[in-house]
């Protein structure tokens, strides 16, 4: 019979952390191939950036970076059994995140619509440094968005839990953790938004 | 080993918010600088703004600044093995 | 202080106590122990079904021409054979199988610092298996590309690819969240007294290993995430007629894979840092050393994954830098091999098949690892890539090493969680064939990539074929002497003499409890006060 798990919280936001280090890792591949083609496409890829829609990708970085004030917020707040506010931080953090979400929809929807996706027509003829760079900013922006949508999900399932009381300011490291992960869902896109949109 | 929350660090409000001006601010300052930069030189510089704003998410918002020495050294050394992965790589992209 | 003989039945060991019944009270279960008795059916299974697929293989390379099979399923088959062999036995099995049974008793703690993720783990593990063994039968068949899926021929082949791909990206997820779990129960579960300065070098090894599992293993992840992009969305980052470089495909692939071989190889060497100890009635020579050359091997082997790379078109200067480095890393490795003699030395030693296992991996490994300082050496490498040669220099240190080491481990750690132990005599005698058995098989290999025979061809020139007719019955040597190892372990295992608390007089942790271990594995927590190889601190004469 397997007895009661110990509780052993330091443990615990130290497994988190390993955890963020292969998320950081599992980027990096995306990150290094971007680095090796912006050697070799200095021009295209900064034609290409000139494309990209400055307004969204900064309207963006504004919403993630609010949503993580939001998320640390709440940790501060379970830490101070304000447990109604913590409930509502937590929800301000998970609507940014649908607002990131469907400001992406947007967005990509204006750039498929004009024949940009890994792929088209108009990228396969087009000069090979273009196609490079929309195929790495689609497959890192597509998986930050994947992340966005499994961060978002993990903070409702918080959320739901400091409603009910099983998360509280005695035993709070679900919340703690589930807010690390966010951060680094904002600290990826805080390297994604210079190198896909300030390349001018 | 076990632990409850012996060691609570609590980051006020204000502090948070603080901190998140700081990084709008630097958001603002990077955009500026890459309008009014042309050549690929200020890669650099929006890369080093970025980072100062990754430093601040992590070191406040994430509680790095609170945390005990170990946990900070295998951030270190986790940045290390990937700045090393990428610029062992540079070795043949730059010199083909 | 002496323990007490503390032979016990079954009945109150971690056999019994669980509140489930039949299967569920396995593949539910939390407990580290039963975990890894899962992870190690489930990889010695797929290790069998590798292994009769290498020994089709050489039964194919017999002779000249087509002896079995066509060229298509010969690809095939060196396909599945190097993923079963990688990814469903090696690379999980290590750490998975012994790593759990071992490394929360050798550290004095009750469980992992996260069972049920280690649980997940595992499941992660079948899943990604199962996955993996679909792609065998569905779509365009079993993937045909080598086990490492080189552009531009993986984006391209109609076979399973981007299934099989998916399969070991799951398997890698597995790994991932293992290593992140060892790394954090070293840390944080430590019983008192065990500082690290007295952790068994097993779990010196294991710590080691975790790291790279959890630096390493997710580049692997996005890896094969864009080798199902390339297929699926056309993004063409591979494709020179799209802008794409290959080359950049084999450093994403490297910077993985390089590091995976010393998933492979370092908990190997932990087992040997424990054996010889223990069968040579001598502390380990160095310990300091050997620990820090485990911690080193991880670092240096992230560095140098080049080595695999310098007929690619790679630049100079990258041949040059990662040459270099590749050198660098053989250093801890002989630091290692320089310990474990100077143990042996004025050692009392006794030939148990624990033993012998450990001894002859110091052989095999050794000498793959000198036939890896020449496929190291930029120059001579460009001679003996990708030739027959390789396929020798690997085979000796992942077989001959770790494969053997986790034969030596087999026999040394099952017997405690069985409660009894084989025979003696056909131990040795199958270790015996195994070994020249061994020998002949991939010793000629790398006789005959000297000469120029290619590795993954179907076919090749008349004058290789006698050292191939060579190779292929020592395969069958080695073969033998397999199934004779396995018999007699596993009859001994359950039917065999039963053994006491500590049968090979020991001094770790894990041979203080009762055999088998209870669930709980220590009534109280230990206090430790000796070294994991201070016979006298521990009592033991």
């Amino acid at each position: 019979m397997n007895g009661p798990l110990h509780k052993d919280d330091a443990g615990a936001k130290l497994g988190m952390w390993l955890f963020l280090f292969t998320e950081l890792l599992l980027f990096s591949g995306l990150f290094l191939l971007y680095g090796a083609y912006l050697n070799r496409y200095p021009h295209e890829f900064g034609a290409a950036g000139r494309e990209m829609h400055l307004g969204f990708g900064t309207l963006n970085t504004v919403i993630l970076i609010t949503s993580s004030l939001l998320a640390a917020m709440a940790v501060t707040a379970i830490q101070r059994d304000e447990r109604r506010k913590a409930i509502g931080l937590l929800g301000g953090t998970i609507l940014c995140s649908a607002v990131f979400l469907f400001n992406k929809y947007l967005e990509w929807r204006a750039e498929i619509g004009n024949g940009i996706f890994p792929g088209s027509p108009r990228l396969v003829v087009g000069p090979p440094g273009e196609s490079v760079f929309y195929s790495l900013y689609y497959l890192t922006v597509g998986l930050h968005g994947l992340h966005v949508l499994i961060g978002g999900t993990f903070l409702t399932l918080v959320a739901v839990r400091v409603q009910r009381g099983t998360i509280h300011a005695g035993n709070y490291v679900l919340l703690e953790n589930s807010a690390l992960y966010w951060h680094l869902v904002d600290l990826i896109w805080i390297f994604i938004f210079p190198l896909y949109y300030l390349i001018l | 080993m076990t632990g409850g929350n012996t060691e609570q660090h609590i980051v006020s409000y204000g502090k948070l918010t603080t901190v998140w001006l700081g990084l709008l601010a630097l958001t603002a300052l990077t955009v500026w600088v890459a309008r009014h930069n042309v050549g690929i030189g200020h890669v650099w510089g929006s890369l080093a703004i970025a980072v100062t704003k990754g430093g601040l998410v992590i070191a406040f918002f994430m509680h790095m600044k609170y945390e005990g020495r170990l946990l900070r050294w295998l951030l270190f050394f986790a940045l290390a093995v990937l700045a090393i992965f990428i610029g062992l790589t540079f070795f043949d992209v730059l010199y083909r | 202080m002496t323990l007490p003989d503390l032979t016990t039945t079954t009945a109150s060991s971690f056999w019994n106590d669980t509140g489930r019944t039949g299967i569920t009270a396995w593949i539910f279960s939390t407990d580290h122990k039963r975990i890894g008795l899962l992870y190690f059916y489930t990889v010695f299974f797929f290790f069998l079904i590798a292994v009769v697929l290498g020994v089709l293989l050489r039964i194919e390379l017999m002779a000249p021409g087509r002896t079995i099979m066509g060229p298509q399923t010969y690809n095939a088959v060196f396909t599945v054979h190097g993923v079963l062999m990688i990814f469903l036995f090696i690379i999980p099995g290590f750490p998975g199988a012994f790593g759990n049974l071992i490394m929360p008793l050798q550290i004095g703690a009750r469980d992992v610092a996260f069972p049920r993720l280690n649980l997940f783990s595992w499941w992660l593990l079948i899943f990604g298996a199962g996955i993996i063994i679909t792609s065998l039968f569905t779509g365009g068949g079993p993937p045909d590309t080598g086990w490492t899926f080189y552009v531009p021929f993986s984006e391209r082949t109609g076979t399973n690819v981007s299934l099989a791909v998916f399969g070991v990206f799951t398997v890698g997820f597995s790994s991932i969240l293992t290593g992140l779990n060892f790394v954090t129960t070293i840390h944080r579960l430590r019983a008192e007294g065990m500082t690290w300065g007295r952790l068994p070098l097993f779990v010196w090894s294991i710590y080691a290993t975790a790291w790279v599992q959890i630096l390493a293993t997710p580049i692997l992840g996005i890896t094969l995430a864009l080798i199902i992009a390339e297929r699926f969305l056309g993004t063409g980052l591979f494709d020179p007629a799209r802008g794409g470089d290959p080359i950049m495909y084999q450093h994403l692939f490297w910077i993985y894979s390089h590091p995976a071989v010393y998933i492979m190889i370092l908990p190997g060497m932990g087992i040997i840092s424990e054996i010889i100890p223990v069968f040579s009635r001598k502390p380990i020579f160095g310990y300091k050393m050997i620990a820090f050359s485990s911690l080193a091997i991880a670092g240096a082997g992230s560095l140098v994954w080049g080595h695999h790379m310098y007929t690619s078109g790679m630049s100079d200067t990258a041949i040059l830098v990662f040459s270099f480095l590749t050198f660098v890393v053989a250093i801890p490795s002989a630091v290692k091999v320089f310990n474990w003699v100077s143990t042996l030395y004025r050692g009392s030693i006794s030939l148990d098949a624990p033993m012998l296992f450990s001894l002859s991996f110091i052989i095999l490994f050794s000498i793959g690892g000198l036939s890896g300082l020449i496929l190291g050496a930029a120059a001579t490498d460009i001679h003996v890539h990708d030739t027959m040669f390789v396929v020798g220099h690997f085979h000796y240190v992942i077989f001959g090493g770790a494969v053997f080491a986790f034969f030596g481990a087999m026999h040394y750690w099952l017997p405690k969680f069985y409660g009894r132990r084989y025979a003696e005599k056909p131990a040795i005698v199958a270790w015996a064939l195994m070994f020249v058995g061994f020998n002949i098989t991939y010793f000629t290999m790398m006789v005959l990539g000297m000469k120029g025979m290619p590795r993954r061809y179907y076919d090749y020139l008349p004058e290789f074929a006698p050292l191939n007719l060579v190779s292929t019955i020592g395969s069958w040597i080695l073969v033998s002497g397999l199934a004779l190892l396995l018999v007699n372990l596993f009859r001994g295992l359950f039917k065999g003499e039963s053994i006491g608390r500590n049968p090979w007089g020991a001094a770790t942790l894990e041979w203080t409890v009762p055999t088998p271990p209870p669930t709980e594995n220590f009534e109280e927590e230990p206090v430790v006060t000796h070294g994991p190889y201070d016979f006298k601190g521990a009592g033991i004469p």
